[in-house]
């Protein structure tokens, strides 16, 4: 068991890890026999289904499997593949939460899906419901520069405190935890009904920042910091002590008003914090407390990579640079930074113009799996701008992966720019969905086809939401684009200066909603605003939002008296 | 209805008494085992004192288990209703009225009690489980074993995984 992924930087289960996995195949295979043999109702088979990942979704079941905190092995890619390509359709979407999502598995085949995947130790448990979701990370954990904390250790010690947690199974509604352990957070812990921080205090021991009550939806929030410095081992009894007040006095009466981000803001943050540490104080100490025994095993079962001692430049490589341009651009957009001299992190895009952001055929995922191995370690990340990251690549490589990646259309050399478009499958899958959300992004895609153009514009995150489940996370999309459903027909909501990371914010709603051709229209309009006011290209599109506002870019997207529409018709008239 | 107690088919001598509609209090018979609500038990404490018979109460997924705290020698049971499966509010009662307050006598779960979910039931502390109308027993009986480990502290297994680990001499 334990040299089953030898050698490679995922966690490790151990037969107990293994065995619980396995009994949660037989047990939904019993409920899913039950269910097709009429012994169990729809409503009593929801909540059932929905803690192992299966939707009832537009056109078929939904899966979601997990890939916890966004860690993948070669091996484990492999059986997504496999999965992908037997029981759906040949592709499979990765999701803003890290995990993947397939559109067409039939629901018979479920059961035989997850214990394929129980075979290279994966699930899709409580990838949905209203309990503890798959907890995410910074796609960089372990590897980053800026990093204080490596993240990964504590996100798998709250996973498996979360998996089948009994008391936590029916909340009033989902529950979402991210932990970030960088200078610069880039898990979004602070829109994450809950959000650590991984910090240091001065002696050097490990803490936790406890954020609570952000999140997105209806009601954008940024989480409150409820606790500065939660010393380690507290950080389970702790988050029993959340969850425990959550569930009893989190709002139950309606959908809407289910999340915890409600209860934090009905108690106020310090009345929250009152009632949390009030509970805590009840079990602190307890046996839940961790010890630094089991962080030991946990970060053991993590088998990190033996990285060589390289030189922090190569030859071949400062050569490629000064040669190829293309190449060039690739590094300067898809290459990121290594705490290991020599090695590098590669983001291999799933944003080609043309196909739906996130999404992979299981060839590529195959092809991925070989270059994590030929280019790394054999692991992989997926991070929640739905993009795959190779995280252990040699520098003196990276001119021949970026071949290799070009061939399979991995090279998009967009990260980070207006292209790299964040966005939920939408209308065209998801039945939650007000509007489609992949044409939109093809659109602004094809819009934004000259690479030297979108160069110009520089960091820009965009981010559309079918919904205002806001799964695509729209809130803080620097541009986000929100489907709306107006008297039946799709529309769509413009909100501009949202971020992620240090400086999270919300974006501001731009004014009415606009038709789907009219999008690429308004958004070139936002550039056009920007690129006469930044004072430099230093100067981000959100940061010329935040030092004008929005009404330069509402006055410049609407006119003065009139809508979008009329202004549209001028336009073509013109 | 069928009542499941320690993993076994049980026979029920217990008279559930609930609140009308109205929310007006039940009439209490003059003997017999009774489980009231916590309405009845604040409003006719000493009458339900004087009764010869067992007394049980029974908690809403909204009542506080802080209200029978000092109250938990008069009684012989507790149960705690809920009125929806998916209502989650009676796994935190039933923890801390086993771990807090250390109730020792028979815990039942009552209301929308399905198979699915009596495995997380058990583990919070209940002990006794009145199935929903048409909840086939042999079938409930079995989920008591979906799982034959757990990582985090409940009442079934008060010292988490990795303490039993460490103990155990596990890497």
């Amino acid at each position: 068991m334990d040299d089953l992924l030898g050698g490679y930087s995922v966690y490790i289960y151990d037969e107990i890890d293994q065995r619980l996995v396995d009994e949660r195949v037989a047990q939904f295979r019993d409920q899913t026999g039950r269910f097709l043999a009429g012994k169990l109702s729809e409503d009593d088979f929801r909540p059932v289904r929905l803690q192992n990942g299966l939707y009832i979704q537009r056109h078929a079941p939904m899966l979601r499997i997990a890939i916890p905190y966004g860690l993948l092995a070669s091996r484990q890619l492999r059986a997504l593949a496999h999965v992908t390509r037997t029981y759906d359709r040949g592709t499979g979407h990765f999701s803003t939460r890290q995990n993947l999502q397939l559109n067409w598995p039939r629901l018979e085949d479920v059961p035989e899906i997850l214990a394929t995947l129980a075979t290279v130790q994966m699930h899709a448990i409580q990838t949905s419901g209203n309990c503890v979701r798959n907890i995410t990370s910074d796609h960089f954990a372990g590897i980053a520069p800026d990093e204080i904390v490596d993240p990964l250790v504590w996100c798998e010690i709250v996973r498996q405190w979360s998996t089948f947690n009994p008391e936590f199974a029916y909340l009033p509604r989902k529950f979402k935890i991210a932990i970030a352990g960088a200078a610069e957070d880039r898990a979004a812990i602070q829109v994450h009904d809950v959000g650590l921080q991984a910090v240091k205090d001065d002696a050097g021991e490990i803490g936790f920042r406890v954020l609570a009550g952000g999140g997105l939806g209806r009601t954008p929030i940024l989480g409150a910091v409820i606790r500065d410095f939660l010393p380690w081992q507290h950080l389970l009894t702790y988050l029993e002590a959340i969850l425990r007040v959550y569930n009893r006095y989190g709002r139950r009466d309606n959908k809407w008003k289910a999340r915890i981000k409600i209860l934090v803001k009905d108690l106020t943050p310090a009345g929250f914090r009152d009632q949390v540490e009030a509970e805590w104080q009840q079990i602190r100490d307890g046996d839940a407390t961790l010890t630094s025994a089991e962080v030991d095993r946990v970060t053991r079962r993590f088998t990190r990579p033996t990285y060589e001692k390289l030189e922090p430049l190569s030859s071949g490589y400062v050569l490629a640079l000064g040669r190829d341009k293309a190449f060039a651009s690739w590094v300067r957009r898809n290459v990121h930074p290594h705490k290991v001299p020599g090695y590098a992190a590669v983001t291999l895009s799933l944003k080609r113009t043309g196909v739906p952001p996130g999404d992979a055929t299981a060839e590529q995922m195959d092809a991925v799996a070989d270059l994590a191995e030929r280019y790394g370690f054999g692991e992989l990340r997926v991070t929640h701008e739905q993009n795959l990251l190779l995280p252990d690549v040699r520098q003196s490589e990276l001119f021949r992966l970026w071949q290799e990646a070009r061939g399979l259309d991995l090279a998009t050399a967009n990260v980070g720019m207006i292209t790299n478009i964040i966005s939920c499958p939408g209308g065209d899958y998801c039945s939650l969905a007000n509007a489609k959300s992949i044409p939109v992004a093809e659109a602004i895609q094809r819009r934004f086809d000259d690479l030297d153009y979108v160069y110009d514009i520089g960091e820009l995150d965009l981010n559309i939401s079918g919904c205002m489940n806001s799964c695509g996370h729209h809130h803080i999309g620097h541009i986000g684009i929100l489907g709306v459903d107006k008297q039946g027909a799709e529309y769509y909501q413009i909100s501009i200066g949202g971020a992620q990371g240090n400086a999270a914010s919300l974006g501001k709603v731009l004014g009415p909603s606009v038709s789907q051709d009219e999008v690429p229209d308004v958004v070139e309009k936002l550039i056009q605003v920007y690129l006469k006011q930044r004072d430099s290209d230093a100067e981000r599109f959100v940061d010329v939002v935040r030092r004008i506002g929005t009404e330069p870019f509402k006055e410049h997207v609407y006119g003065a008296h009139q809508g979008p529409k009329a202004r549209a018709r001028q336009l073509a008239a013109a | 209805m069928a009542l499941i107690k320690d993993r076994k088919l049980a026979l029920d001598s217990w008279q559930l008494l609930e609140p009308g509609a109205d929310g007006a209090l039940p009439s209490i018979p003059a003997a017999g085992d009774v489980i009231v609500p916590l309405s009845s038990w604040q409003a006719l404490r000493n009458e339900l004192v004087a009764r010869g018979d067992r007394l049980g109460v029974c908690l809403g997924g909204g009542d506080e288990p802080a209200a029978i705290a000092d109250d938990l020698g008069r009684f012989q049971l507790i149960a705690v209703r809920f009125t929806s499966f998916t209502d989650g509010r009676g796994y935190s009662i039933a923890r801390l009225l086993r771990e807090r307050y250390r109730w020792r006598g028979e815990l039942r779960a009552i209301g929308d009690i399905q198979r699915d979910q009596l495995y997380y039931l058990h583990r919070c502390g209940f002990d006794a489980f009145d199935l929903r109308d048409g909840e086939d027993v042999e079938t409930a009986l079995a989920a008591f074993n979906d799982f034959s480990e757990a990582y985090q502290t409940a009442v079934d297994r008060p010292v988490p995984l990795f303490r039993r680990r460490e103990a155990a001499g596990s890497r």
